[in-house]
């Protein structure tokens, strides 16, 4: 045993590092310059971390960031960060920064299974072109693809939309978000006809209770959890209740902690409606001027590949979506299945929490919020644990005022400004325009000056179905741009790797870093990131922030936005677009795509001289005009007036961020209610103005069961997640010393006595295996999450041990986003 | 004693070598020398190759996770200190008092110990240079300085030779992590080299002096056999650490002594039997009766 | 020359000069031991009081006890399957040769079998030892609250996660911000009953001079006075009042009804 141990750390290093197949280790010397007073720069921007939204002001000396610190005025965070902010100026100087494109190559030319060699931007696009064009040539606009961030500033998403929507004419294009907060989307747009979060952060300084559903706020969003701690604090009446499937640090405040079986929140929320309905706890005149009832289609599959025997009898998969309108009665009737005792067995939470949980929900004298983030989300059923939940207040009325309201918390800094409301998903345009709507088309086809029929009106690829297409070989030339997908994408060994080794496939990946992604690509590109550029960020209350290129990127790094319009020179418009299309315009012959997107007279309107003076503007000056703000006044073109409001460019580069709707230059606390939202009108107290009738849904839908749940063979639920200390795959914090010290590898955590029954105990070599994948690490038993027996939680950010081998590509069908928190694993001595 | 005023030390042996040839003039040199960095050798395999043949180092080990050892010298100290070891070292201690009783205590001085190459080399350097003897230490002082090593630990509970014992301190270094353990090799070098010769080992060393208290029983001895045959070159007395140790076996048959060496304070080295042209040196298994059998 | 070449020795004739030789050797012997003993002496008691930031294995006996049983051997550091436990060397402020570990450097991982006091062959590692949540190697001492984030505001609590004691060495005892006015402090707050001193939290601490350290329990514990008890304690511990017969309310209160 001693010598297992002792070997198993020894050849820890070496793991990691082939593993992530070169992922150097981080640099074990502070790597941000000396601090002088005096002659340092400071200016705004936000954190690059999670989706709170923290400002900071960033010190830059002689071209180095030298030092940031919390705004102190910044009113989300007040000067303060957690750990991973308080390191920001580390995050750009890691030892392994890339600064020249590499491209696979042997003898000189490029070669699939190459090595990876130094190329010019020139023959990197070179290549990338000659690839996009071979594949469109040969299979069309399907055949090309690309996958985005949420990390993405507003301009690139956008760029990158446009680019792959107007451009090539596919709508292949998702972002890493839909891992992340697509349950949410299709959640929103379901019930309430228009994505995002009615309320925004204020509800955390006024709420009376605080129901986490799927969410360990005091690890992934510190800074908020901080302020909900302090309303804790500072009222004796303010309750906190934790969902979860395992005890983890946010249960520390809870007032009433309930564990249940994975999957069985469903089953939980729709007691707590039936509690309310039952206990008459409805708030009739709401319920009847606001809402309407729908029966949703239950036999929806779990978004496999469609061969899976779960997916064969799934007789509403094709229509995941579907629902029709039922009454309240038909509704009550539905509902009234979930009793009290009904919900505890299901559940395995003792009566008396559930019950607890369901009276503050009912209390009218109450308010609640309700916060989640991937534990609702990252499920088979995530569209409808969401719907469940806005059912509980609207039925209650407990919605868009201040301390009520569901709330939904973003990962990533853009997920909201970026991936949403920018519209990078496969099915989506900017301000919540779909693709598959002819009069959305249209809408984007106008204003990009477009001929009509140039977007096409079936969704592309979602995320999960890019890797099966590329794996498949019907997706063959690849684009993947601020992400780390190998790491973080599901079923890693049957589907990603298998996706990007595929010799039909070109694999471009644009990164900072040599990431786990990065090394699974065929070209990879060098990436200016956070404030090496000019930027803008959404968080999760809405708010739009910008900032400012503070320093110049190293080497040949050049940013995405760059990378993006610099690579729609490469096509003249007869190559990409069919002749019938080219017929409606004309006089867009000969021209080339940067010629059409970027360089259309609406993106190339500002000119240099509005540019702030004193900092500079890589892409500015390169196009020879302000493309920043030409890009995003022209997608916020698609939102003013249409309930998407974006302030001002100029003005948001004064501001610490406004929340949209912004309406004559006013921001927006809390949506559809009366007298706080410029669009309700007046008199009608209400107006969920997202559906035509303005009245937002509310849906019957059952507790299912989960895609794959521990059997014999496979006897544990596994879990995945963050810590606190790392931020998503740890491509940033991993190359802090100081963060990589605090949690170097990821562990098992493991109840102590499904440890013992094991053979095992803390700090011993396990191996984590599942039906797809096996990795080897440590056991936990003590520490920071403690969970319940049958259940392992292993966090995701460690390259050297890539969690995601073991977990399932299963989806919720409505949202296609996968469940990352629930499949089955067996645990063994290593 | 006036060996200052020999001749260059670099004649000694010269006769062996050329009777003998080479490598039987430096037999027992090389067996030592082996013996000694074998010692180092074994403990060093599980640090740097990854085999436990052994764990530990002189003061206490463990042979093959199984058999322990425990230096006398350290675990008398703990005794003295007034605290009980646990039976592991109990048991190591006996093995190990078995062994010296046996074969010689100071075989561990000869055999064993890394400072013997440290003192060795000096005592070299000072025969090749032709140095004078230096501080007239007595060799009795070891024993006074032992007696004060057990004392103190009576008094103060701890183990202060320990402190500055340059034993362990090189034998630890050598396995944990050598650090500036070299100074004391350095300073013990140059007492011998310029202070005193056979300064250290003979003279002060209290573990040496522990050593030789276990000798009386030894059934392995140095013996004179063929004394007759000397021819006073006196290259054993050059080379011999304890040179006062050869002359009742050597010279003592007038006087009705054996041929065996059963001083004490010999280490068995063997270097005397190398050095000697007329192989009058041999090892053999002692008797109480002074008879002796060939090995 | 003379010396060696002369004939052997007749110890009779001898006795003589070889008592007077005997009598100063002795002497001078006794005076040399005399002088290293009070050297050694002196040195181990200036040198080492209580090493302060040579954190001994776990079970280690009291500093004096250990000092007296540890015969240096490494056997401990040998059996360390995270590398943790060093043997002190002679340039180190430690005594030579006995093991310590460095907190910020590796600290101890509380290996449940605690293979490093199995491995003590003298027991100066206390085999007594067996729940490794009961060793006292020394005191998680949060001693800069000028620097902890925490105490800033910030949300690090880095110490607090890493704790394999989490929630009962060190936990985090929440206050609101009054700078803010709308976020709350966690403070880490070490519980000596419950810390074992393996030094997780100062290896982690992420400024770059820990703001949290190990320390030697006798160096940083407070006693109360024997003479002085907690009441509320004393009544928690006998689960009811000390002196019963004393009514728990007022007779009476002017302005309240009975």
């Amino acid at each position: 045993m001693k010598l297992t141990r002792r070997e198993y750390i020894k050849s820890n290093a070496i793991a990691a590092a082939a593993a992530a197949a070169g992922v150097s280790l981080p640099a074990t010397k502070a790597l941000a310059g000396p601090y002088e007073n005096g002659n340092i720069r400071w200016d705004k921007a936000p954190c690059r971390f999670c989706g709170t939204g923290c400002s900071i002001l960033v010190g830059t000396q002689d071209g180095r960031i030298v030092a940031t610190q919390g705004d102190p005025d910044a009113p989300v965070n007040k000067g303060l960060n957690c750990i991973k902010g308080y390191f920001l100026s580390k995050i750009p100087y890691g030892r392994d920064r890339l600064t020249q494109p590499l491209l696979r190559k042997s003898n000189g030319v490029y070669d699939k299974e190459g090595e990876f060699t130094p190329v010019s931007w020139d023959e990197a696009f070179d290549i990338m072109a000659l690839k996009w064009k071979e594949a469109l040539k040969k299979k069309g606009p399907t055949s090309v693809g690309m996958f985005g961030s949420g990390q993405w500033t507003v301009w690139e998403g956008y760029a990158a939309a446009k680019l792959y929507k107007a451009g090539f004419r596919s709508n292949n294009i998702d972002p890493n978000a839909r891992h992340c907060m697509a349950s949410a989307v299709a959640g929103f747009i379901r019930t309430f006809g228009i994505d995002e979060p009615m309320g925004c952060y204020d509800d955390l300084d006024q709420s009376d209770t605080f129901v986490l559903w799927g969410s360990n706020m005091a690890e992934m969003h510190p800074i908020l959890w901080s302020r909900l701690t302090n309303r804790r604090l500072s009222a004796k009446n303010v309750k906190v209740v934790v969902l979860s499937t395992y005890s983890h640090r946010s249960c520390d405040l809870a007032d009433t902690e309930i564990i249940f079986k994975p999957q069985t929140d469903l089953a939980i929320a729709n007691y707590i409606a039936n509690y309310i309905i039952q206990n008459n706890a409805v708030n009739e005149e709401f319920v009847a001027k606001h809402t309407n009832f729908r029966k949703g289609v239950t036999d929806i599959g779990y978004g496999l590949r469609p061969d899976h025997t779960l997916e064969k009898g799934a007789s509403d998969a094709k229509k995941a979506k579907a629902s029709k309108p039922i009454s309240f009665d038909e509704y009550k009737e539905f509902v009234s299945e979930y009793t009290l005792e009904k919900a505890s067995e299901i559940s395995g939470v003792p009566e008396r929490n559930l019950e607890q949980l369901a009276k503050y929900y009912a209390d009218p004298k109450r308010t609640v919020m309700s916060l989640w983030t991937m534990g609702m989300n990252q499920h088979t059923r995530g569209t409808w644990i969401n719907n469940l939940v806005y059912n509980i207040h609207l039925l209650t009325g407990k919605i868009s005022e201040p301390g009520n309201g569901p709330f939904s918390l973003t990962g990533q800094p853009s997920a909201c400004g970026t991936a949403r409301e920018v519209g990078t998903f496969a099915h989506r345009l900017p301000a919540d325009l779909v693709v598959m709507k002819k009069p959305h088309r249209d809408i984007a086809e106008q204003r990009w000056q477009l001929p009509e029929g140039t977007i096409p009106g079936k969704p592309g690829f979602h995320a999960v179905l890019q890797n099966r297409k590329l794996k498949d070989g019907a997706l063959n030339a690849y684009w993947v741009m601020c992400n780390n997908n190998v790491q973080a994408a599901p079923n890693m060994n049957e589907e990603t790797l298998p996706g990007y080794r595929n010799p039909e496939n070109f694999i471009v990946v644009s990164d900072p870093y040599p990431t786990v992604t990065a090394q699974a690509a065929d070209l990879v590109l060098p990436t200016a990131m956070w404030v090496e550029k000019e930027g803008a960020y959404g968080n999760a209350e809405r708010r739009t922030q910008f900032w400012r290129q503070q320093i110049n990127a190293p080497g040949e790094a050049r940013s995405d936005l760059w990378q993006l319009v610099e690579f729609s020179k490469r096509f003249k418009v007869e190559e990409v677009w069919p002749d019938s299309l080219l017929d409606k315009k004309p006089e867009y012959r000969g021209k080339t795509l940067y010629d059409i997107l970027y360089a259309n007279g609406e993106v190339d309107k500002f000119p240099l001289s509005e540019t702030q003076e004193g900092f500079e503007n890589e892409e500015a000056m390169y196009f020879g005009y302000y493309i920043q703000k030409g890009l995003f006044e022209e997608y916020a073109g698609f939102g003013r007036g249409h309930k998407h409001d974006l302030g001002d460019f100029d003005t948001y580069h004064k501001t610490r961020g406004m929340r949209w709707p912004v309406v004559d230059g006013k921001e927006t606390l809390w949506r559809f209610k009366e007298g706080s939202d410029p669009y309700v009108k007046e008199g009608t107290g209400y107006q969920f103005y997202g559906k035509p009738d303005n009245r937002a849904w509310i849906f019957a839908l059952p507790y299912q069961p989960a895609a794959e749940e521990p059997d014999d063979q496979y006897d544990l639920w596994l879990c995945t997640g963050r810590v606190l200390e790392h931020w998503h795959s740890g491509s940033m914090t991993q190359r802090v010393p100081e963060l990589h010290r605090a949690f170097p590898d990821a562990v098992i955590f493991m109840h102590p006595e499904d440890a013992k029954q094991r053979g095992l105990r803390r700090g011993m070599a396990a191996k984590i295996e599942s039906r797809r994948g096996m990795i080897t690490t440590r056991i936990e038993t003590k520490g920071r999450n403690r969970p319940p027996r049958g259940l392992v939680f292993v966090p995701w950010f460690d390259a050297g041990r890539l969690i995601n081998k073991l977990t399932l590509d299963a989806t919720c069908p409505i949202s296609k986003e996968t469940d990352f928190k629930k499949c089955a694993v067996k645990i063994s001595k290593a | 004693m006036k060996m200052g005023t020999l001749a260059k030390g670099s004649g000694v042996g010269k006769a062996a070598r050329e009777t003998k040839g080479w490598y039987l003039a430096h037999k027992w040199l090389l067996l030592r020398r082996f013996s000694q960095v074998l010692t180092i050798g074994l403990f060093l395999l599980g640090p740097l190759a990854g085999v436990w043949f052994i764990e530990g180092n002189l003061n206490a080990s463990l042979i093959l996770d199984k058999v322990p050892l425990t230096d006398p010298f350290l675990a008398l100290q703990v005794w003295m200190s007034g605290r009980e070891m646990e039976s592991q070292a109990v048991i190591g201690l006996g093995i190990v008092l078995g062994f010296y009783l046996l074969v010689g205590g100071r075989v561990f001085c000869s055999w064993v110990c890394p400072i013997n190459i440290v003192t060795d080399g000096a005592a070299w350097l000072r025969r090749f240079l032709g140095l004078p003897k230096g501080v007239g230490l007595s060799r009795n002082t070891r024993y006074w300085i032992l007696a004060a090593v057990f004392v103190l630990p009576a008094i103060g509970g701890q183990l202060y030779w320990e402190l500055i014992n340059p034993v362990s301190i090189v034998h630890r270094g050598l396995i944990f992590g050598f650090g500036l353990s070299w100074v004391v090799v350095v300073m013990v070098f140059l007492f011998d080299l310029l202070v005193s010769s056979d300064g250290w080992c003979g003279r002060i060393c209290p573990m040496g002096a522990m050593y030789s208290l276990l000798t009386p029983a030894s059934r392995l001895r140095v013996s004179a056999v063929k004394r007759q045959q000397c021819n006073d070159c006196l290259d054993c007395f050059k080379v011999c650490p304890e040179p006062h140790v050869i002359n009742p076996a050597l010279k003592g048959e007038e006087l009705g002594l054996g041929p065996n060496i059963l001083n004490i304070n010999c280490t068995n080295c063997g270097r005397c039997i190398d050095v000697c042209a007329p192989n009058v040196f041999e090892f053999a298994i002692n008797f109480s009766d002074n008879s002796r059998i060939k090995l | 020359m003379d010396e060696a070449k002369r004939k052997p020795v007749n110890p009779e004739e001898q006795k003589g000069v070889s008592r007077r030789v005997f009598i100063t050797d002795s002497a001078r012997g006794a005076g040399v031991a005399l002088l290293v003993g009070t050297g050694l002496w002196s040195k181990a008691e200036t040198a080492h009081p209580i090493p302060l930031r040579e954190i001994r294995p776990p079970g280690a006996l009291p500093e004096d006890d250990f000092l007296g049983r540890c015969i240096r051997c490494g056997l401990c550091v040998r059996s360390c399957p995270y590398d943790t436990l060093r043997l002190s060397r002679v340039e180190e402020p430690g005594v030579v040769g006995t093991p310590f570990f460095k907190a910020r450097e590796i600290p101890c991982e509380m290996c449940e079998d605690i293979p490093c006091v199995k491995a003590c062959p003298t027991g100066a590692l206390d085999k007594e030892l067996t729940d490794i949540e009961k060793a006292k190697m020394g005191l998680a001492v949060l001693s800069d609250h000028e620097t902890c984030l925490n105490y800033l505001g910030l949300r690090c609590e880095v110490c607090y996660r890493v704790c394999p004691v989490i929630d009962k060495a060190i936990t985090l005892e929440r206050s609101q911000n009054r700078r803010t006015g709308s976020h709350a402090m966690f403070i880490p707050t070490v519980h000596s009953e419950h810390c074992t001193g393996c030094g997780k939290c100062e290896q982690s601490c992420v400024l770059t001079e820990a703001a949290i350290n190990i320390l030697p329990i006798s160096l940083v514990k407070g006693e109360m006075g024997k003479h002085y008890k907690l009441g509320w304690v004393e009544k928690e511990k006998k689960g009811a009042p000390l002196v019963p017969s004393i009514l728990n309310k007022p007779l009476g209160q002017w302005g309240k009804d009975p």
